[in-house]
């Protein structure tokens, strides 16, 4: 009896980060997108923030409704906007901690342009990249990070386009900090989300995820688990890799681990710093 | 609520109308702009940028339209008035985040100055053809508001006033000015502080955690609440209640999407500001906005010296349109005649407004210029004459159509 009261009691761990009322997710079986929702979550309650001042904001597709689990000021987009539109909050108000949590599909095709001018400009957000290699949300469409060869909906004959390396292009853009990890890396990838979110700036983290309804059953891969394993198993970490060594091929290994750690000042530091010295007279352009 | 002096650059100036929209939209309380540079808007861009430092305000130059108006969205959810500026090719761009700040309820301004379309049309100059795209460019249902100034001093003005109407309804409102509004240089004078009346954005104060982002007040108008409030906001483009959650019951579709529209519609006539002059015996009354409107003044002069009897009826806000007026006027007047920069856009809305009791006579014109007031005047004089009702708008043919028609749409010598 006394059993069943405290399991009764017992409240989900993860309460205080997750909404509650909104579950069951929409989530496939086998899917990774919830695994890395349980990194950031986890990773939220470590570093013990005021999650009054975190807000999250997602763009369009499966990864794209994250935010709407999570219990922070969460804003569910338009296809592709989410780093512009979070652009705009942590404009609006600094003090405000912005995390982008969206798709492959969404931050990197769609959304391509504004990647890579928030990484260049330096905004202060931690951007997690959910890949799974395919338009899920769809029904299973080819995407930028397809795989050359393999099976898409709209590849059916297997995709001829090389893939983005989303670190590269993270890295060449200018974020500070570039991480990549499969969804079964739980303690690492939650580590690597305390470290971000602790740095100032444009960080990336890429998540290796299965898509166990789409990419896995037109590719013939056996189950999410299955795949999740396989990423799992054949990852190499090999940390401060060159980002250009970072392509992955079609069921080949997957190099993992943290390649971008520097420092560059904020946009918001850039800007303030030009203002201070602003009230001393116009600047003048330098000119080396 | 008073403007705050700090915003607020008192003096009498001598300006065109993209600076004045700029100083404008910093004394509003506009704290954020996201622009991208487009011909011909870039003035308002640049006298924003160097004018928002000072009082706390900031510009960010985005890498496109589409994360221009992303940005400007996401900053009124973190609790900023802001605005966007733009012209055609960029308003286009724009169009599914304006969707997106309609079903959000966000209140933000976007500035469009019109040029010549389609496409790239006619960059440096003007146009009034965006006009049904601001009521109509993004899809699905949903309403707007579109103001439409016609001089420099009314660009300040006006831009005040869009912001009050974007906080007091919770929507994204449109300043539908146009290429030679926005490079008329005149006199503009700016107030003190004191006398600009400024609608504060109406925040919720109530227990954090019975906070509904999408629960509204007796006018049909939510409370706004923002990101770093602790009310935990969930916001989401999908259909959603109360709470921002999404909701698949076809009834909250109807309940939701009939409470975006009626919110408008229903406020109309707080919304609606129009210049009437001379429509009270008048037997021809011109509908005309923006740039338009400035012309018409000397046509209609033209034909009162000839006896017509001409009324005037400017939209200042064009959208809500007018309807009982126009539908009021109807069963008094002849016949309306309709100067647009366009082939027929405001005047079908004239047209289905009369109910068929009045003639509609449009006068057209394509852009890269404004009409000869000779046109209007010859349109006004053709309207008083027409003894027959005429079903349908009729499309005056102006000089310039007239030839154009003899030699057969021919564009060469």
């Amino acid at each position: 009896m006394e059993a069943l009261k405290t399991l009764q009691e017992e409240i989900h761990p993860m309460e205080d980060v997750l909404r509650m009322d909104r579950m069951p997710h929409i989530w496939c079986p086998g899917c990774g997108i919830g695994l890395a929702v349980t990194a950031l979550s986890a990773a939220l309650e470590k570093l013990e923030m005021d999650l009054n001042k975190v807000s999250i904001i997602s763009g369009i597709g499966c990864t794209g409704r994250a935010a709407g689990y999570v219990k922070l000021d969460s804003f569910h987009t338009t296809h592709g906007r989410a780093i512009a539109f979070a652009t705009g909050i942590k404009l609006g108000n600094p003090e405000m901690k912005v995390v982008v949590f969206s798709g492959d599909g969404d931050l990197i095709s769609i959304g391509g342009n504004h990647f890579i001018h928030a990484a260049r400009r330096n905004i202060d957000m931690l951007v997690i990249c959910v890949n799974n290699f395919i338009y899920a949300m769809t029904g299973g469409q080819v995407a930028p990070t397809t795989p050359l060869s393999a099976y898409a909906t709209t590849s059916p004959y297997g995709c001829v386009e090389p893939p983005f390396n989303i670190p590269y292009i993270a890295d060449s853009s200018g974020a500070v900090y570039v991480a990549r990890w499969t969804a079964l890396h739980i303690r690492r990838l939650t580590n690597s989300m305390v470290e971000a979110l602790n740095k100032r700036g444009f960080s990336v983290i890429e998540v290796i995820s299965p898509c166990a309804m789409y990419y896995s059953r037109i590719n013939r891969l056996g189950d999410g688990l299955d795949m999740m394993k396989f990423y799992h198993d054949n990852s190499e970490i090999r940390h401060w890799e060159d980002t250009k060594n970072l392509d992955i091929a079609f069921q080949t290994p997957i190099v993992v681990g943290k390649f971008v750690d520097r420092e560059r000042p904020t946009y918001m530091e850039s800007y303030n710093k030009w203002l201070s010295e602003m009230k001393n007279g116009p600047r003048k352009p330098n000119k080396k | 609520m008073k403007a705050n002096p700090r915003d607020v650059n008192t003096g009498v100036y001598y300006m065109d109308g993209d600076v004045a929209a700029g100083y404008g939209a910093l004394a509003a309380g506009c704290k954020f702009i996201g622009g991208y540079p487009i011909t011909p808007s870039t003035e308002a861009a640049e006298a924003f940028a160097r004018i928002a430092p000072k009082a706390g305000a900031m510009f960010i130059q985005m890498e496109d339209e589409l994360g221009s108006i992303a940005s400007v969205i996401g900053a009124s959810w973190a609790g900023v008035k802001s605005m966007t500026i733009t012209s055609g090719p960029g308003y286009s761009l724009m169009m599914e985040n304006i969707g997106l700040g309609a079903m959000l309820e966000t209140p933000f301004v976007i500035l469009n100055i019109q040029r010549g379309g389609p496409s790239t049309g006619v960059p440096t100059k003007t146009g009034q053809a965006d006009m049904m795209q601001s009521r109509w460019g993004s899809h699905g249902d949903y309403e707007i508001i579109a103001i439409s100034p016609d001089s420099p001093q009314e660009m300040f003005d006006y831009t005040i006033k869009a912001f009050n109407l974007a906080e007091r309804y919770r929507c994204p409102v449109m300043i539908m000015s146009d290429e030679c509004v926005g490079h008329m240089t005149e006199k503009v004078v700016i107030p003190q502080a004191n006398e600009i009346e400024m609608e504060p954005r109406r925040f919720y104060d109530g227990p954090k955690d019975k906070y509904f982002p999408f629960k509204p007040d007796e006018d049909l108008v939510p409370r706004m609440a923002k990101a770093g409030d602790g009310c935990k906001l969930y916001i989401t483009g999908v259909i959603h209640d109360e709470r921002g959650y999404p909701v698949k019951v076809e009834e909250y579709k109807s309940i939701y999407v009939k409470r975006l529209v009626d919110k408008i519609r229903l406020n109309k006539d707080r919304i609606i500001e129009l210049q009437e002059e001379g429509t009270k015996d008048a037997e021809i009354v011109v509908v005309s906005y923006g740039i338009s409107s400035r012309v018409a003044v000397r046509g209609i002069e033209k034909a009162r010296e000839k006896g017509i009897k001409v009324g005037s009826l400017r939209l200042v806000t064009v959208w809500p349109f007018p309807d009982e007026k126009i539908a009021e006027l109807a069963r008094t007047i002849k016949a309306f005649v309709v100067p647009e920069i366009n082939y027929g856009q405001i005047a079908f809305e004239v047209e289905r407004c009369s109910h068929g009791k009045a003639n509609v006579v449009l006068v057209p014109h394509g852009g890269a210029g404004v009409h000869n007031p000779d046109d209007i005047c010859d349109a006004i004089e053709y309207a008083a004459k027409e003894k027959r009702k005429i079903e349908g708008t009729v499309e005056y043919k102006t000089k310039l159509e007239r030839l154009i028609f003899e030699e057969g749409y021919k564009l060469h010598e």
